[in-house]
């Protein structure tokens, strides 16, 4: 399957869901926000959300400070 | 004063009370009748220093320098340097700010000098001396509450604006009841987790109200690497995106400020309708 990350096609060979999709790029899931198809997510939905040929995903990366 | 035939009087706004002079009115002129002491002539929001014609429409502010204006007159010489017509769009306005530390308290700041109307900003911490290197906080507020003395610091710049000071760690469960009906939220918390966990939640939950976030300003990298990006529908986020609070690299006012204030003309351009990228 095809996924937009941050507006970069990226291609899947294995079925994937937002949990999953964060460990393979090695994101902290606990430090990025999710936006799917113009939706936001919460942690609470990453494993239920089953990732489809054509999403398209924005992964918002924090650092600390402030 | 003898009635002015309509065809030969223009509006204009004298102290931001609108009124009517003689046409070909001007500015001396006008200070000479509305107050001789006037020693600061403003126009359209810049300060003259000449005499000069004014129009239909004008927008003059006349002050004393070093005197105290009194209640009345207080707003209007407060916002006498303002973009003409900024102050009647945000002066309804409210803004909740997530967050009284490097961030939260400079962008506070920085919006009640506008007078954005309504501010609520909610932090559980108190004042203590790590804070002073970034924070608008004060050597004799140390062991206060920050949001108890960010709202005396207020009140010392605009006595107008409506704070609403949370003493408070917000939470997935608590952050609706804080913030129900900005008109902007602000993110400006220090910690990354945090950052992400009140994000996700409140768009999730108020899903038309823009967030302006913050992340990447630690050290003293270059200033022009902190920008204003819309990140997700309703998301901003300013910063540099990388430099992040680590040993060895501390939180300084510098960047922390620069951020801060992108953040806060985020929020400006977003209460008037424009795009903050």
């Amino acid at each position: 399957m095809k996924l937009s990350l941050n507006g970069q096609e990226r291609e899947f060979t294995v079925p994937l869901n937002v949990e999953q999709l964060l460990e393979q790029l090695e994101l902290n899931r606990n430090q990025v926000v999710v936006e799917l198809n113009s939706d936001i997510l919460t942690a609470e939905n990453y494993v239920d959300t089953q990732l489809k040929d054509g999403d398209k995903l924005e992964l918002i990366q924090f650092v600390g400070g402030g | 004063m003898a009635a002015i035939p309509p065809n030969i009087i223009m509006q204009i706004f004298v102290n931001e009370q609108s009124c009517q002079v003689a046409a070909e009115t001007r500015l001396y002129e006008l200070r000479d009748s509305e107050n001789q002491q006037a020693d600061l002539l403003i126009v359209n929001g810049y300060p003259v220093s000449a005499d000069q014609p004014l129009y239909d429409g004008d927008r003059v502010v006349l002050i004393v320098r070093g005197a105290v204006p009194t209640s009345d007159d207080l707003e209007a010489l407060l916002m006498a340097r303002h973009t003409p017509g900024v102050h009647e769009k945000i002066k309804g306005s409210c803004v909740g700010i997530a967050g009284a530390g490097g961030l939260g308290s400079q962008v506070a700041v920085a919006l009640a000098r506008i007078g954005v109307g309504r501010l609520i900003v909610a932090d559980f911490d108190l004042v203590e001396p790590s804070n002073l290197n970034r924070q608008h906080y004060f050597i004799d507020q140390i062991g206060l509450p920050k949001v108890v003395a960010l709202k005396e610091n207020i009140k010392r710049i605009n006595p107008a604006i409506k704070f609403t000071a949370l003493a408070l760690k917000i939470t997935p469960a608590n952050f609706k009841a804080s913030f129900s009906g900005v008109d902007v939220m602000v993110e400006a918390f220090d910690d990354a987790e945090q950052k992400a966990l009140l994000i996700s939640h409140f768009l999730r939950t108020f899903s038309q109200v823009p967030l302006v976030a913050g992340s990447g300003m630690a050290g003293f990298s270059p200033s022009n690497a902190i920008v204003t990006r819309r990140v997700a529908k309703n998301l901003y986020l300013c910063g540099d995106g990388v430099t992040e609070a680590r040993p060895g690299q501390g939180l300084m006012a510098p960047r922390v400020g620069i951020v801060a204030h992108h953040q806060a003309n985020a929020v400006l351009r977003l209460l008037l309708g424009e795009e903050p990228e």
